[in-house]
């Protein structure tokens, strides 16, 4: 590994263009490459997944102990440019990497990451793919597991006692496997299966069929946009009110809850974590982000500050030193760090097991929106792939 | 059969959402002939100039206007500033101008309002549902978006046919050079023509802006689905746009409500699901190539 660049101003971690100035400018800092999300309109993720590690950075440029810089670049969601950028900082000498946030996006600069012998902590997305047979020592998730959102769900539906349901999702591989994960945990009868197209924005005749079917409740994955818009239509054709909602946490985030308004109020999401967490890291959290950019957190934010907590961890076991690759792995699978989800352990395939949660959002003492955690639906949940990981 | 009547009323919705796109759209295309792709930029600007001054004035009257307002305005500013130098250009070039636009004003709108999408309430005198008959409930709202579909329709057709303004119009589709030779100021009617077609966006960007995320890149997702209104209805007609709406409108929503229930009766699950999920998807397009196929310059072409 070389050790270029010194300590920089956190303001600067945020700028492409000061980063490889920088690099040359002074001696030690370990380049961290941070490929990310930051135009397009899921641009809001990629900012709150950035802003977040940054924060755990701190004024001092210090992960940890150690110095660093981020070197920032963002992929627009397209694969090809995410690979590009990863490809150059591969070459440049980078053998840290974090910060994407779909898992297409992974699917191009993790095996590259993988083939230079560098690591990869994934701060969102944890494909199928990449949890199973295909496993890889260099490859940790800090996240979930793709279909653990889902998996939990289905547990919160038996839980409250739905028997039979109506669900939904788009129609590509991430909408499928949704609807998958939701159906291997839950007991009940599925009625009716309906699948939206991709970038649909208008949900009349889907709502007509909820209605129509009548079911006990519904389990709905539209991310970005199109959960906005299920979310308000769902609410101005009355149905709220007769058919529950439940949604997996990434249907209705932070952000998506303030374009909703009091459509969100009453839906249920299973849930990693969420504002209203109960536990001193986490207030404290919640409470560093408010003050240092002015908006509330989502659980992407959160998830990138317990990655960046986590990496702080494993670097200072390592005097800030990753050459040696062998003992930098072994101090990132201990996860030995003060986590803000807590409890969290890695499985033999180096994603967590973890607590789920059922949360609802509910009005707060001042009329905002908040997403309260009803209860624990899983404890220590693993994902269904682990047995699948031969690490060798 | 109450359930075909919600579906029908669902289509009839979307179709008058697709016809306040389309009918400035095929204005623009089949006058003027310059395929505009900001259009779907006007829409986006309608809903936000809608959006955000609901949030500041709490009237939706204030919020109607703004959105039209504001969508023209914009709509004369592109056709000063960068298409009125395309008309005599090749398309490709009209192309890479008016994508240019979008990316422009997507930043710039990011830059304005920020990334996060915006709220837009919707108003009390439209919210909740009507009773039409017994055990049919729909929504005033979506009620609203087809009274002012109509509305348009209508206003769009006595401006067509009954007015100077509209025989021009009439005119300008058929024979462009012979108008401009007769001295009518084609500069002034094109930038009508081009004002009328933005303002109509930002009138649909405030009406759907209540039960949509309004959001950067909201217009380019309908952007496709107009062109394929005014490809089927016939380019530069009125009267085109309003039934390729309609027909749009009701292929895709009977197509999302009743395909898969029709295959996977007909057909083993596991072949029906894949295949009606790829129908749904594919449905306005099938609908397309098979008017294309009877008649290639669509139902109602302006020029033959």
């Amino acid at each position: 590994m070389e050790l270029k660049g010194k300590a920089m101003r956190v303001g600067l971690l945020a700028t492409a263009l000061g980063t490889t100035m920088v690099a040359h400018a002074a001696a030690e800092a370990l380049r961290i490459g941070f490929i990310t999300t930051l135009s397009t309109p899921a641009g809001y993720i990629g900012e709150d997944i950035r802003d977040a590690f940054t924060l755990a950075i701190g004024e001092d440029g210090r992960l940890g102990n150690t110095p660093v810089v981020l070197e920032v670049e963002d992929d627009g969601l397209k694969p090809a440019n995410a690979k590009q950028s990863a490809d150059r900082l591969v070459q440049s000498g980078v053998k840290l990497f974090t910060g994407v946030n779909f898992s297409n996006v992974l699917a191009a600069v993790q095996p590259t990451v993988m083939k230079s012998g560098g690591f990869y902590v994934s701060v969102n997305p944890g494909p199928s793919v990449f949890a199973g047979a295909k496993c890889n020592p260099n490859y940790f998730v800090a996240s979930y597991q793709n279909d653990a959102f889902h998996e939990a769900a289905g547990l919160a539906a038996n839980k409250l006692g739905y028997e039979k349901v109506v669900i939904l999702a788009p129609n590509y591989q991430a909408g499928r496997d949704a609807l998958n994960g939701f159906k291997r945990t839950y007991e009940g009868e599925v009625v009716e299966e309906i699948y939206t197209k991709l970038n649909q924005t208008d949900f009349s005749v889907e709502l007509a069929r909820i209605r129509s079917a009548a079911p006990d409740a519904i389990y709905q994955f539209h991310p970005g946009g199109a959960g906005i818009n299920f979310a308000k239509q769902y609410d101005n054709a009355g149905l709220k009110e007769s058919v529950p909602m439940l949604v997996p946490a990434f249907s209705l985030d932070a952000q998506m809850v303030k374009a909703t308004g009091d459509a969100a109020e009453g839906v249920y999401a299973s849930a990693l974590w969420t504002t209203e967490f109960d536990n001193d890291a986490s207030r404290d959290f919640v409470k560093r982000f408010e003050e240092a950019y002015g908006r509330t957190p989502t659980m992407y934010a959160e998830q990138a500050y317990d990655t960046a907590n986590l990496i702080a961890a494993a670097l200072d076991a390592v005097d800030g030193d990753i050459e040696d690759a062998d003992a930098f792995r072994a101090e990132l699978a201990k996860a030995d760090f003060k986590p803000i989800r807590d409890p969290f352990t890695f499985g033999p395939n180096q994603h967590p097991i973890q607590n789920y949660y059922l949360t609802r959002f509910e009005k707060n003492a001042d009329g905002e929106i908040v997403q309260t955690v009803v209860e624990r639906i899983a404890e220590n949940h693993q994902d269904a792939y682990a047995k699948d990981c031969k690490m060798d | 059969m109450i359930l075909f009547i919600e579906q029908l009323l669902n289509g009839l919705q979307y179709g008058a959402f697709l016809f306040l796109l389309a009918s400035g759209l095929t204005l623009v295309f089949g006058i003027m002939g310059v395929i505009n792709l900001t259009h779907g930029t006007f829409y986006m600007i309608g809903a936000y100039c809608g959006a955000l001054t609901v949030a500041l004035t709490g009237s939706f009257f204030m919020g109607l206007l703004a959105a039209m307002a504001g969508a023209g305005l914009y709509g004369l500013l592109v056709e000063s500033a960068v298409v009125r130098w395309l008309y005599n250009r090749d398309h490709l070039y009209q192309v890479l101008a008016t994508l240019g636009l979008i990316l422009f004003t997507n930043e710039a709108v990011t830059l304005i309002v920020g990334r996060a999408p915006i709220f837009m309430n919707i108003p009390d005198f439209l919210s909740g549902s009507v009773t039409l008959f017994p055990g049919l409930a729909y929504p005033l709202m979506r009620l609203a978006l087809i009274v002012v579909g109509l509305a348009v329709a209508l206003f769009l057709w006595l401006l067509v046919n009954h007015t100077r303004f509209g025989m021009l119009v009439r005119a300008g589709a058929d024979d462009r050079q012979m108008v401009d030779a007769l001295g009518v100021n084609m500069r002034w009617l094109y930038m009508s023509v081009f004002g009328l077609g933005a303002v109509l966006c930002g009138l649909a960007g405030v009406m759907a802006a209540p039960l949509l995320a309004v959001e950067i890149a909201m217009g380019e997702r309908i952007l496709i689905t107009t062109f394929v209104v005014i490809v089927i209805g016939g380019v530069g007609s009125i009267r085109g746009a309003l039934v390729g709406a309609m027909l749009v409108g009701m292929v895709d929503s009977l197509g999302r409500a009743y395909v898969p229930q029709i295959l996977t009766a007909l057909l083993p699950y596991s072949v029906a699901d894949t295949l009606a999920a790829g129908l749904v998807s594919a449905s306005i397009y099938v609908l397309m190539a098979f008017v294309l196929l009877v008649r290639p310059y669509g139902l109602f072409p302006a020029r033959s």
